[in-house]
């Protein structure tokens, strides 16, 4: 035994070295797996006088038919209200959201073709994304579950089922669908509004609502909702059918 | 029968009651307007405020003038220098916070000779040794224009500089060094559009201000003239416009020039950035004539080559770097561009033989692969394709394998650039 274990050593000493490298090179190799993109998120079209061809510029973060990627934070677009999106564009383009990617991407485009790219978004149906685990305990997901489907009357909170209608696709003409958002992309979103940086249209529900929510209250709705799963029809429910509990400046 | 008889004349009575009402009142209808031209009368003084607004877009006042979303020209913008911020001040002809009290003497001065109506001197972040070649009538009309637009009440905002810049003073050093005053005089033995553009050009349009390089001082140098220079704060270079290796003009169609300025794509290549900007404000409102005057202007600067071509030494690439670049190209770029890079123009701009993507500084392709753009919706093109950031998709290493295979393929003739040069613009811009 005790001569093998000069030949041991040997071999440790040459396997090192190779383990070092391997370890060290394991980031790399994550990263460049990372940046293959997916197929549906890299550029393509049919026709080059086509809207398709048009809304490449989006595709790399929000997927060809807007159905977001795998990266947590960019959302998906598909099926929110046109009304919605357009808000969101032109509030890109004017400074009003700030998000700088986008800020630049959209500063010089007139308000017809922001619609016609609100439009074209709002009318794609793609199939959801896979679900992001989250890892919120019971408590929170009840909490979450609360705050989504009844509010919390004590803190003058409404249930977001209210207005982003009863299965969470949103309603017409300016309030989005919350189904299929990842967690990060809608705690980054109310944390935004809580403290001042993402406004709407006057008045602001959202910020009404935001500001009444602490930050567990964030996490926990955030955890919940995107672990909903989305309906088959995902389109958004007709505008104003119910009486909203706070006045929304983006619905008139 | 009487009875019926009477209702019969009273009838016949109502009748031509009505009769005659009708015809009275058909006689005492209101007149018809007369007839309206199609192009409503214009006088003198309307047509000169018409005049003013065609030359402040060409002048581009609006761009630093206006808030995004705010009242136009009422000021406040802040403008990040190397110096510190300066606000802009408002251009309303509000009488206690704009320029309601100016007269046009004033405002000529003031375009002229850089001096304010307080009898300060401008910073030149003001483009006045631009504006110094503009002619007394066309300040005038500018200002006549001004002076039409509603007043909005918006106190000025005291400038944000470093000392010793935030001395007024010192600025008379700088006007020793690099400002001429002087109206532009149009040169004989050049055509009369060739001179227009000259005049658009060095005046108005002020495209000196990025496309000569800035020194430390801010200053830029009239022998340096449309030789380029990054763009100090944006982390934009402007590309020389008489050098081959940059955006030289002098092989490109005039058509081609003009719709770059006007159209913000063409066959050769295509605006972004603070370009964008520029069409977006300014130029696409520019007539097909003046634009084209511009492009006649732009397309005769002597071409002067300041520096030399990469050496094929300089221009060595490793091959698995090639590859890594190929790669990348024939996934992500090759949709639009081409697998030899001639793009679908004027949607999608050529690669191969566009200097934008060769010249020595890569600032500009590596800032385009990294943050993607959209040209500017403009009148002639109202839906422009755009290209996707690929920041979150490539790294560093990637991206550099990229713009280096763009620039040295298809004949290109522009040397490789390093992960590290990626790497700096990435920390620096938006993601």
């Amino acid at each position: 035994m005790s001569s093998h274990l000069p030949l041991i050593r040997q071999a440790l000493s040459r396997l090192l070295p190779l383990l070092f490298i391997a370890c060290l090179s394991a980031p790399v190799f994550a990263a460049q797996q990372q940046s293959a993109a997916p197929a549906d998120a890299t550029p393509a079209f049919k026709k080059l006088d086509s809207i398709e061809a048009r809304v490449q510029g989006c595709v790399t973060c929000h997927g060809q038919n807007g159905q977001g990627t795998t990266n947590g934070y960019f959302p998906r677009i598909a099926g929110k209200p046109a009304g919605y999106l357009y808000n969101q564009l032109s509030a890109f383009r004017d400074g009003t959201r700030s998000y700088p990617p986008m800020n630049y991407l959209v500063a010089y485009l007139p308000d017809p073709y922001l619609k016609e790219i609100a439009a074209h978004f709002a009318a794609q149906r793609p199939p959801y994304m896979q679900r992001e685990a989250v890892s919120a305990s019971a408590e929170a997901m009840q909490r979450g579950q609360m705050l989504a489907t009844a509010g919390d009357k004590g803190k003058g909170i409404p249930a977001c089922v209210a207005c982003h209608g009863a299965r969470l696709s949103g309603m017409e003409p300016g309030i989005p669908g919350l189904a299929g958002l990842r967690p990060a992309y809608i705690a980054g979103q109310l944390t935004r509004w809580r403290v001042g940086e993402r406004h709407a249209a006057d008045p602001d529900c959202m910020q009404r609502i935001a500001r009444r929510l602490s930050d567990t209250d964030v996490a926990a709705v955030s955890a919940w909702l995107s672990q909903q799963a989305p309906p088959v029809d995902a389109a958004p429910e007709a505008s104003n059918l119910v009486r909203m509990p706070f006045a929304c400046g983006s619905q008139k | 029968m009487k009875p019926m008889r009477k209702t019969l004349v009273v009838g016949a009575a109502l009748a031509c009651a009505a009769l005659v009402a009708a015809g009275a009142l058909y006689l005492l209808r209101p007149g018809m307007l007369p007839h309206q031209s199609a192009v409503a009368a214009v006088n003198p003084s309307t047509q000169t405020i018409n005049r003013g607004e065609y030359l402040a877009r060409a002048g581009d006042c609006v761009a630093c003038h206006t808030v995004p979303n705010g009242p136009m020209f009422a000021g406040g913008r802040a403008m990040a220098t190397p110096f510190g911020n300066l606000y802009v001040p408002n251009i309303t002809p509000d009488d206690d916070t704009g320029i309601g009290q100016w007269n046009a003497d004033e405002f000529y001065r003031m375009m002229h000779t850089g001096v304010s109506r307080d009898g300060k001197l401008l910073y030149p972040a003001m483009p006045f040794a631009s504006y110094t070649q503009v002619t007394r009538e066309d300040s005038d009309a500018i200002f006549a224009y001004l002076m039409s637009n509603a007043p909005v009440r918006q106190k000025n905002r005291e400038h944000e500089l470093r000392f010793p810049f935030n001395n007024r003073d010192l600025l008379i050093g700088w006007r020793s060094l690099y400002f001429k005053e002087g109206e532009f005089k149009p040169v004989a033995g050049q055509s009369v559009e060739w001179n227009r553009g000259a005049y658009l050009v060095k005046g108005l349009g002020h495209c000196a201000m990025c496309h000569t390089a800035v020194n430390a001082l801010g200053g830029s140098s009239e022998s340096k003239a449309f030789e380029g220079g990054m763009i100090p704060n944006q982390n934009w270079y402007a590309p020389s416009l008489t050098s081959n290796h940059e955006a030289g003009l002098g092989d490109w169609a005039i058509k081609d020039i003009s719709d770059l300025l006007q159209v913000g794509v063409s066959h050769r290549g295509t605006v972004y950035g603070p370009m964008a900007e520029v069409v977006y404000n300014s130029l696409q409102y520019l007539s097909d004539a003046d634009s084209a005057a511009m492009a006649v202007y732009l397309k005769a600067l002597p071409q002067k080559d300041s520096e030399a071509a990469p050496t094929a030494q300089a221009r060595l690439v490793r091959p698995e770097v090639m590859e890594t670049g190929r790669k990348v190209y024939v996934a992500q770029c090759a949709v639009c561009h081409g697998v030899e890079g001639k793009g679908q123009t004027p949607s999608y701009p050529p690669l191969a033989g566009n200097r934008s993507i060769t010249m020595a500084t890569p600032v500009n392709p590596i800032r385009m692969v990294l943050n993607g753009g959209y040209p500017p919706g403009t009148a002639k093109n109202p839906r422009p394709h755009g290209m996707p950031p690929f920041s979150h998709i490539l790294n560093d290493e990637e991206v550099a394998a990229t713009v280096t295979y763009i620039r040295v393929a298809w004949g290109n003739n522009g040397a490789p650039v390093a992960a590290k040069q990626v790497n700096d613009l990435r920390t620096l811009l938006p993601e």
